[in-house]
């Protein structure tokens, strides 16, 4: 006669496993954590351009050159750029998900979002790496004072 | 079962309405952020062109433009702090109306410091 062997009760047993990537948990964690930093950074990045001196009116190639001279203020915009783009990007793309529904429209709106996040993080990265301050052959009376000291 | 003039779980209270506007902020600054480093990378092609594309945000209309942009950035800033409390702070859930309002009156404070310097910028005063 054959013993018949009954697992003991639980052994064996483990809950389905999860089979998808842990994407969807980073990005959820992303947008608060980029969020908080955001808020810093453009928080700080309005005072000095809306609100201090003569605000808006003040802004010119001149204002920008002043500011980029700094290796504060790149950083700080290149920040900005790379966080606030992908904060960006990655909220269009839950927004696409929620409402588009056909599989054909949530992949082409997702596509043209992918390469426009591309194109205005790579171009912005390099205006703030490859700015000159000081154009040769510009019109002085459109440059930061300092272009002219030397 | 639920009817429309008593609410359901979201219908015209706090949490829906705050949802709808941080979506509808998110998605206009998103664009606004799209066109601003657009402008702002004219700084690569000349200073005469960078000053022509800036002079325009100058302009009484735009200048009503930051207005609505600064408006937008405030409450999708102060609600996204609301939203991280509500999802970290052991409390966060059952205060999450009363941040709401905590929001509104953080963001009408910005406003109010805000409009009347944009005006004094933009018309002088």
């Amino acid at each position: 006669m054959s013993t018949t062997s009954i697992p003991a009760p639980r052994t064996g047993y483990s809950r389905h496993k999860s089979t998808r990537s842990k994407f969807e948990m980073f990005a959820w964690l992303f947008m608060r954590i980029s969020g908080v930093v955001l808020v810093i950074l453009i928080f700080g990045h309005l005072f000095v351009n809306l609100w201090a001196g003569e605000g808006v009116q003040a802004i010119d190639f001149g204002f920008v050159a002043g500011k980029w001279a700094s290796p504060f203020w790149q950083i700080w915009d290149l920040l900005m750029l790379w966080l606030a783009m992908l904060h960006g990007t990655n909220g269009l793309r839950t927004i696409i998900m929620d409402y588009a529904e056909k599989p054909g429209t949530r992949m082409a709106l997702q596509m043209i979002l992918y390469i426009a996040s591309v194109i205005v993080i790579v171009l912005g990265t390099l205006v703030i790496f490859t700015f000159d301050p000081c154009p040769a052959g510009a019109d002085p009376a459109l440059l930061a004072s300092f272009c002219s000291a030397a | 079962m639920a009817k429309a003039s008593t609410g359901t779980l979201y219908r015209g209270n706090e949490g829906m309405w705050s949802w709808v506007a941080h979506r509808v902020t998110g998605v206009g600054i998103f664009f606004f952020l799209l066109v601003h480093v657009l402008d702002t990378a004219l700084v690569r092609v000349s200073p005469e062109a960078y000053n022509a594309v800036i002079g325009t945000y100058k302009t009484p209309f735009m200048a009503i433009g930051e207005i609505a942009l600064v408006a937008a950035i405030a409450f999708h800033a102060f609600n996204g702090l609301r939203v991280i409390l509500v999802d970290f702070s052991k409390s966060g859930p059952k205060n999450q109306k009363k941040l709401f309002w905590g929001v509104i009156i953080v963001w009408l404070i910005i406003m109010i410091a805000f409009i009347p310097r944009q005006l004094m910028h933009t018309f002088g005063g």
